[in-house]
């Protein structure tokens, strides 16, 4: 059976190559600290908070929901500020139609902030 | 091996290592400070991790700002008794191992704040001292003569035996109680194993 017979053998040594890689030092790690280096887990240690302060509560703390409505304003002004940099920089170029483009491009997401804005979001609960 | 025959060794070109030797080579080499400092021995601290007397040249420039990526606590400054907890927290969450240089008048005795109701009378009290340095501030060459000093504590370790440091051995412990704020002071005032008030003995006879 020769070796220039499998086509593919290279993908077989390679992934047998990229485990190593990456098994190998995690392995004698985990000797080092069996034989020698003795783990030692604390309660300080493993507080979730690290800046001399005692830690309060968990780590894994839920977000509101409402969160999404900032995200969506942030997304208009930001698609915005993308669209709105290259426009004013090829202003003085543009056809009437590009720029008619433009403005009903902007009335559309002028109108969603001033949808958010009705809805009340932008005062701070 | 021998001190002799691997010097001559060495003389015809061959090194030869231990283990703990290359161990402690590399650990010795990349101590990464804790990046904090109290009061104005930070100053000298921060002078000392600049070009001027640059502090990498001893392989310790990497300054952490969290605990859990540093090797070495530079206590540099005044510790209040306000600030003692965190200090010594900051020091438990650190990952072994780890060492602690005290760093001026006031970190290892108190100082010329040392009448003060407030200040901490050394944080040798609470915390493994490895190393400490005298001077209001000491200057910069004093802060690199600690972490030199601080290096040949480590070349010297083993890493097997009874005289092995702390953060090889499974049953020494890793974090040191914190001091809680208590009606006037500090609770406990000191940590009891590691510091003890200095007795009077014999006394006038």
């Amino acid at each position: 059976m020769a070796v220039h017979n499998h086509e593919y053998l290279f993908l077989a040594i390679f992934l047998g190559a990229a485990l190593a890689f990456c098994v190998t030092p995690l392995a004698l790690a985990r000797l080092w600290a069996a034989w020698v280096s003795p783990a030692k887990p604390g309660v300080e240690k493993q507080a979730s908070y690290e800046c001399g302060v005692a830690a309060r509560g968990d780590a894994w703390v839920q977000f509101r929901s409402e969160y999404y409505l900032y995200g969506i304003v942030f997304l208009v002004f930001d698609v915005e500020a993308i669209f709105l940099l290259p426009f004013a920089v090829a202003f003085m170029g543009l056809s009437v139609g590009a720029v008619l483009a433009m403005a009903i491009f902007l009335l559309l997401l002028v109108e969603g902030w001033v949808w958010a804005w009705r809805k009340g979001i932008l005062t701070w609960q | 091996m021998e001190e002799g025959l691997r010097r001559e060794l060495a003389q015809q070109g061959i090194v030869t290592t231990t283990l703990a030797d290359l161990y402690n080579w590399g650990r010795r080499n990349s101590l990464w400070p804790l990046n904090f400092g109290l009061a104005c021995c930070a100053i000298e601290m921060i002078a000392a991790s600049m070009a001027r007397f640059d502090i990498s040249r001893f392989g310790a420039e990497v300054f952490r700002p969290s605990p859990r990526q540093a090797d070495l606590m530079i206590v540099a400054g005044t510790v209040t008794k306000k600030m003692a907890p965190q200090v010594v927290r900051l020091y438990n969450q650190m990952p072994e191992p780890k060492y602690v240089i005290a760093m001026g008048a006031c970190a290892i005795s108190g100082g010329p704040f040392k009448q003060g109701y407030n200040v901490l009378k050394g944080i040798d009290r609470y915390l493994p001292v490895d190393v400490h340095i005298p001077g209001c501030p000491p200057r910069p060459e004093a802060l690199l003569h600690a972490l030199m000093a601080l290096q040949e504590k480590i070349r010297g370790q083993a890493l097997t035996g009874p005289a092995r440091p702390r953060h090889l051995q499974s049953e020494a412990p890793s974090e040191f109680p914190v001091p809680q704020f208590g009606a006037h002071d500090l609770e406990p005032p000191h940590h009891p194993e590691l510091w003890q008030p200095p007795a009077v003995v014999g006394g006038e006879s």
